[in-house]
């Protein structure tokens, strides 16, 4: 699939932002005044500015209202009316604890479930597309949800939940790419049932249906790139995983350590999503004699 | 609504005959003719008369090769084009609503001034059924000629999508495949009809049939009954054959 840049920025902020949420919405860090108000910017700043980025890829973004109208099929409208919800719980939850150095507990679960379940539609958005192999499997969500948690466990200042959510997720990450490899061949989609000619005999392409490239093929059929998928995952895994976990847990907790791990992980994740859509590859790219 | 109908009151189609298909793709330029000049936005051209044109189509044609374990290799031409899936994946994951299948015939369709253009359908469609057009922002797909089977102001002959008017071949028919007293039923039924990735759940109404087995295929490696019938052309002598040397080493 096409690594649209709009998208990977999308949901690396976003992730980022609402899994913040989700930790101040528990209560941790147990911050009010301006402290509260740095951090409730910085996952407001997060998850919206995800949003914005996210517009930038619609051909239409004027008419994007129209897309909170199906939640009740479309996993892509559920991520839309959650994250607004979200955003809208957050926001006099964080007040409150700026301006009155109150925490409501019940508001602030409430956020936290809210800013969960929206991770975990977008999540879906991929996870839920069959005909994508890669995604189509449950490790997808629980990507995207580990994302959440432990980049926002970082951004929470709560080192030692954060170094064992990083070593969860780098898990996870594993088995995603292990599991991804062997997932089109489990599918049985091929050239020979895409066609139905199987009955026949070996299928392969002869001649494209035209000589220049086309939509299709830009946005299903990425194969650039794919080359350097190890060296990518090992950076995604040591910057996004183990040395962020390592810093945290080897050296003492400070402001240079913890900015220092954020930044690793912010890197290690966006090579990660890179790596997520480039190397998914989609059915259709049987027709065209790729894959 | 993006939630499919349980069930539609018909299932309009096409069967599409693998053993007919000639490839000429008049049924591409027949549909690219009529979806530009009809309804919804133009299917453009990007660089049409430059190096690397390209443009957006609901029907294309490809050509495979197909080795048997034993035997010639065959050449199949494939068209391709929107099947109007039963479990339409591409219509669930719409956000807007534009995507929807209708309940009266089954046909799947994009209300284009809803579409935000955000590409979502295309990634759910295995079939490469769908694509953005580049110039208008939205999403494009076969409509099964909609503004040509019920339209009563053209002859009783065109109400059929244009690609099935236009085949020279007879190789695309167009029908009912919920009745099973319909033509393209009894086709399906009588040629062993099947589906494309039926592994992907998308139960497509669209069917296609087989090649039909060669009968002039001998296993002994003769392809053709009248083969032995063409004889070798003899070389010709004399004067012209004098010319045709003389010719042929200038
Ligand atoms: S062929 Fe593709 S676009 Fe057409 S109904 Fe099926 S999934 Fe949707
Ligand atoms: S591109 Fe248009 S029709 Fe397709 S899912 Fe998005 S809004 Fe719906």
């Amino acid at each position: 699939m096409h690594p649209a840049p709009s998208i990977i920025l999308f949901t690396t902020l976003s992730g980022l932002g609402f899994g913040l949420m989700i930790w101040m919405g528990l209560g941790f860090p147990g911050v009010t005044g301006w402290t509260a108000f740095a951090f409730a910017a910085l996952a407001c700043g997060l998850a919206g500015g995800g949003l914005v980025a996210s517009t930038f890829h619609l051909r239409h973004p004027e008419r994007a209202l129209k897309a909170f109208s199906q939640w009740r099929s479309s996993w892509l409208s559920r991520e839309g009316v959650l994250s607004v919800a979200t955003l809208a719980a957050f926001a006099p939850y964080a007040a409150e604890l700026w301006l009155y150095d109150m925490r409501l507990a019940g508001l602030g679960w409430l956020v936290a479930a809210l800013a969960l379940a929206t991770v975990l539609a977008t999540s879906m958005i991929y996870a839920q597309i069959r005909a994508v192999p890669r995604w189509h499997h449950w490790t997808t969500p629980a990507l995207f949800v580990l994302h959440a948690l432990a980049g926002g466990a970082l951004l929470a200042a709560q080192t030692y939940v954060a170094a064992l959510l990083l070593l969860a997720l780098g898990g996870v990450q594993i088995y995603h790419w292990r599991k991804g490899d062997i997932r089109f061949r489990e599918a049985g989609t091929t050239a020979e049932t895409a066609t139905g000619l199987g009955r026949m005999g070996r299928v392969r392409l002869l001649e494209p249906p035209h000589t220049g490239r086309n939509y299709l093929l830009r946005e299903m059929v990425h194969v650039v790139g794919r080359r350097h998928a190890e060296r990518l995952r090992l950076i995604s895994l040591a910057a996004g995983c183990l040395l962020p976990a390592f810093l945290l847990s080897a050296l003492p907790s400070g402001h240079l350590a913890a900015g220092i791990a954020v930044l690793l992980h912010l890197g290690g994740v966006l090579a990660g999503r890179w790596l997520f859509f480039a190397e998914a590859e989609h059915v259709v790219g049987l027709y065209y004699g790729r894959r | 609504m993006t939630s499919l109908p349980e069930k539609t009151e018909r299932a309009l189609g096409l069967v599409i005959d693998l053993d007919t298909c000639v490839g000429c793709h008049a049924c591409v330029v027949a549909c690219k003719g009529w979806n530009t000049e009809q309804y919804g936005a133009p299917l453009s051209d990007m660089d049409a008369y430059g190096a690397a044109p390209e443009g957006s189509f609901l029907n294309r044609i490809h050509t495979f090769e197909v080795t048997p374990d034993a035997g010639p290799v065959a050449v199949v031409h494939f068209p391709k084009s929107c099947l109007h899936c039963t479990d339409a994946p591409c219509v669930t994951v719409c956000p807007t609503g534009a995507s929807y299948k209708r309940v009266e015939d089954g046909i799947v369709l994009v209300n284009e001034s809803d579409c935000i253009g955000c590409g979502l359908c295309a990634w759910a469609c295995p079939y490469g059924a769908r694509e953005m057009d580049a110039a208008e922002g939205v999403m494009k797909k076969c409509t099964l000629c909609v503004d040509r089977i019920y339209n009563d102001n053209l002859p009783e002959e065109d109400r059929v999508p244009a690609c099935v008017r236009t085949c020279p071949a007879g190789a695309r028919h167009f029908g009912d495949l919920a009745d099973p007293e319909s033509a393209v039923s009894q086709l399906v039924a009588a040629r062993d009809g099947m589906d494309l990735m039926p592994e992907q759940g998308t139960a497509p109404v669209n069917k296609y049939l087989p090649p039909r087995p060669k009968a002039d295929q001998a296993p002994d490696g003769e392809i053709d009954v009248l083969a032995p019938l063409l004889e070798p052309v003899a070389e010709p002598g004399g004067f012209l054959g004098w010319l045709d040397r003389a010719l042929g080493r200038l």
